[in-house]
C-alpha cells in the first residue's frame, strides 16, 4: 500500500497551483489502470491530511483509464483480456501499449 | 465563482525531481547503479550474493537493501566484506527516491564501482517510483508462472533488463518459454533477458558479462542519455 505519500503528493501539487483561491473545492485525477492506485484509500487519506489546509473537503474525482492496446496490423483498438496481448480481430503480435500509465493531476477547481 | 485551474503534472513530479537529484549525485561519483525488483523470493538476495562473488575481486561494489523490517538480507550480503546499507521502509511496499536521498551519504559513493539496490519484493509498486538508479533490472522467476507479463504488465514495461531465475526447477512449473516471452517482447522489445539459476550458476556468466560491460560503458561515458522515467 503507497496511497498515503501519494495522497500527500496530490495534496502538495494542488496547493501549489491554487495561488490566491480561498478555496479548492475539486481535484481532477487521470488515474491509468495499470498504475495500481485504489481510489477508496486515496480518499480515505484525503478526508485526514487535507483537514485544516484549503483544500479539506474538496471532491477527488478520478478519471480512471484503461489499459488499451492499438494493432498495427489492422488498427484494431483492444484491452488485453489478462492472458494475452496478441490483436483478437487479426491475431498479431505487431501491437503498441497506448493507454494505462497515466497518473496525473490534471486540474483543480477553486474558488 | 468556482474557477478551473488547469495542472497536468504528473503526481510522482516530487518523487522524479529527487530521483534526478540521486542521478547527479551517482553520476558525480563515477558510480554506477542497478535497481532490483522482483516478487518476494524471486532471487534478489541471490544474484546480489552471486553477482558479488564473481564481480567482487574486479569491482568495488556497495550494496543498499530496502526491507519492510529485517535485516536479514544486509547482513548475509555484508559478511562478503561488502559495505551494505539498510533502508527500512516502515511497512511502505517500495523505495521512493527520497529513502535513496537518505541511504546514499551512508556510503563511500567515489570508491564505489557499482551499486546495487534491492527493491522491497513486490511486483507491482516498485515499479512506479524511479529512484535516480541508472537501470532497473527485473528478476523474475520459474515458480511464479509464465503468466506473470500478462498480470503485472506496468513491472515488464519499465525495466531495462530481465533475468529469469530459478531455470533449474523449469521442468517440474509447466514454464511456456514461448509465452513467457511473446508477453514481455510485446511491452518492452528487445529488452535484454537472461534465463539463470542461482543454485546450478547456469546462464550466470550472461548475466555477469552485461553487468562488467554497463559499468564499462557507464565509465566511458558512452551511457550518456539518462531517462529517470
Ligand atoms: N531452486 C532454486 N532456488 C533458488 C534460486 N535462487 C534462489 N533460490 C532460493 O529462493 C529463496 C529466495 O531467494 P532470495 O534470494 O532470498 O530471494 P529474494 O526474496 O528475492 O531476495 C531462497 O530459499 C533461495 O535459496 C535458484 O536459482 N534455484
Ligand atoms: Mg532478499
Ligand atoms: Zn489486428
Amino acid at each position: 500500500m503507497h496511497e498515503l505519500p501519494i495522497t500527500q503528493n496530490i495534496l502538495q501539487i494542488a496547493l501549489r497551483h491554487a495561488g490566491d483561491a480561498k478555496r479548492i473545492t475539486r481535484i481532477n485525477l487521470v488515474i491509468g489502470d495499470l498504475s495500481a492506485v485504489i481510489g477508496d484509500s486515496v480518499q480515505f487519506y484525503w478526508d485526514i491530511i487535507s483537514k485544516g489546509t484549503i483544500a479539506e473537503g474538496a471532491t477527488l474525482h478520478f478519471e480512471r483509464i484503461r489499459a488499451c492496446f492499438h494493432c498495427n496490423d489492422c488498427e484494431n483498438a483492444f484491452e488485453p483480456d489478462g492472458r494475452k496481448f496478441e490483436c483478437p480481430q487479426c491475431g498479431s503480435d505487431q501491437v503498441n501499449l497506448v493507454s494505462g500509465r497515466e497518473f496525473q493531476l490534471e486540474s483543480i477547481e477553486v474558488e | 465563482m468556482a474557477k478551473k485551474v488547469t495542472v497536468v503534472e504528473e503526481i510522482l513530479s516530487e518523487n522524479d525531481r529527487a530521483a534526478l537529484t540521486n542521478r547527479a549525485q551517482l553520476n558525480d561519483a563515477g558510480l554506477f547503479g542497478l535497481n532490483l525488483m522482483a516478487s518476494p523470493g524471486a532471487g534478489k538476495t541471490s544474484v546480489i550474493m552471486a553477482t558479488i562473488q564473481a564481480l567482487g575481486d574486479k569491482l568495488r561494489i556497495g550494496y543498499i537493501d530496502g526491507d519492510l523490517a529485517s535485516s536479514i538480507d544486509v547482513d548475509k550480503v555484508a559478511e562478503l566484506g561488502v559495505p551494505a546499507v539498510q533502508i527500512n521502509t516502515g511497512g511502505l511496499c517500495h523505495l521512493d527516491a527520497f529513502m535513496m536521498q537518505g541511504a546514499l551519504p551512508q556510503l563511500s559513493l567515489s570508491e564505489l564501482d557499482l551499486l546495487v539496490v534491492e527493491n522491497v519484493g513486490n511486483l507491482v509498486c516498485p515499479s512506479g517510483f524511479r529512484l535516480g538508479i541508472h537501470r532497473n533490472v527485473l528478476i523474475a522467476s520459474v515458480p511464479e508462472g509464465d503468466d506473470k507479463p500478462y498480470k503485472y504488465p506496468a513491472m515488464y514495461l519499465g525495466v531495462d533488463v530481465m533475468l529469469l531465475n530459478k531455470m533449474d526447477v523449469i521442468e517440474a512449473f509447466d514454464f511456456d518459454m514461448e509465452y513467457f516471452k511473446r508477453g514481455v517482447e510485446i511491452l518492452n522489445p528487445g529488452l535484454a533477458f537472461f534465463p539463470v539459476s542461482c543454485k546450478t550458476g547456469e546462464g550466470l556468466d550472461n548475466w555477469l558479462a552485461w553487468v562488467r560491460s554497463e559499468v564499462a560503458a557507464f565509465k566511458e561515458g558512452i551511457v550518456a542519455v539518462y531517462e529517470p522515467r
